[in-house]
């Protein structure tokens, strides 16, 4: 009984992506302009 | 608490006018249907956490852009780009050479694959350059929408609101466009092809 306890709470989390990944992605979108000229749209990382 | 009213749509639409902490509400909403379903495809964590991050990529780089098109369907257009990227891997995957471990190591099937890729990049540097500049040539009514089109991935019903004129000019001005650009590649036979 014991073991099924300590197995369950060492299960890897596949459902959701790490904090790490989140974290990229919000520094990403704060770095990450775009400018328009004219028609055209260019992306700049400023980081 | 007032987080957890505020609809996706009035989230994306803060987020496009600036504010960054709309993104981590959406974020945080959505991750675990988004990563579990890119996960039930590829079984396979890091690969998972690799296009969970390029669909993100994707989504702030076409908000920012101004190219979404709101019509309160955040979570389906994000499911979508995620699904096209599981399938992108794939078909990557599949044209990839396996690596034979019958026989003796051939340090030529490391080798072959890395120059052919260089060699094929340039060459699609070389097509999308030249399709630029064949676009460049087109009356200046048909270039504006498949440059929307092709190049800023917008709908026509986008393009038509921004041009002002209706679908199915636009449809048309796209239509005339491609049979314009043939037209220029079989006059000058250019050839396009990787």
């Amino acid at each position: 009984m014991a073991k099924l306890y300590i197995k369950g709470s060492q299960e890897v989390d596949n459902q959701n992506p790490r904090e790490e990944t989140v974290k990229f992605l919000l520094d990403y979108s704060k770095a990450l302009s775009v400018i328009d000229y004219k028609k055209m749209k260019f992306e700049a990382l400023l980081n | 608490m007032r987080q957890e009213i505020i609809s996706d749509a009035q989230l994306v639409s803060n987020y496009i006018k600036g504010e960054e902490s709309a993104l981590s509400t959406l974020i945080y909403r959505h991750k675990q249907k988004i990563y579990s379903f890119i996960y039930s495809k590829v079984f396979d964590r890091d690969l998972a956490e690799d296009i969970f991050q390029d669909t993100f990529i994707k989504v702030i780089k076409t908000l920012k852009r101004g190219a979404y098109n709101e019509e309160g369907k955040f979570l389906p257009w994000v499911m979508r780009i995620s699904h096209n990227l599981v399938i992108d891997h794939f078909r990557k995957n599949n044209r990839m050479p396996k690596f034979d471990n019958s026989g003796e190591f051939s340090i030529f099937s490391v080798l072959g694959d890395s120059a052919l890729n260089a060699e094929k990049q340039l060459i699609k540097d070389q097509v999308e350059s030249d399709v630029r500049r064949l676009i460049e040539e087109l009356p200046e009514d048909q270039k504006q929408v498949l440059v929307m089109r092709m190049y800023n991935d917008m709908s026509f019903k986008e393009i038509s609101e921004r041009t002002g004129v209706s679908i199915n000019t636009a449809l048309g001005r796209m239509r005339y466009a491609l049979i314009n650009l043939r037209k220029v590649v079989d006059k000058h036979n250019i050839v396009l092809t990787n």
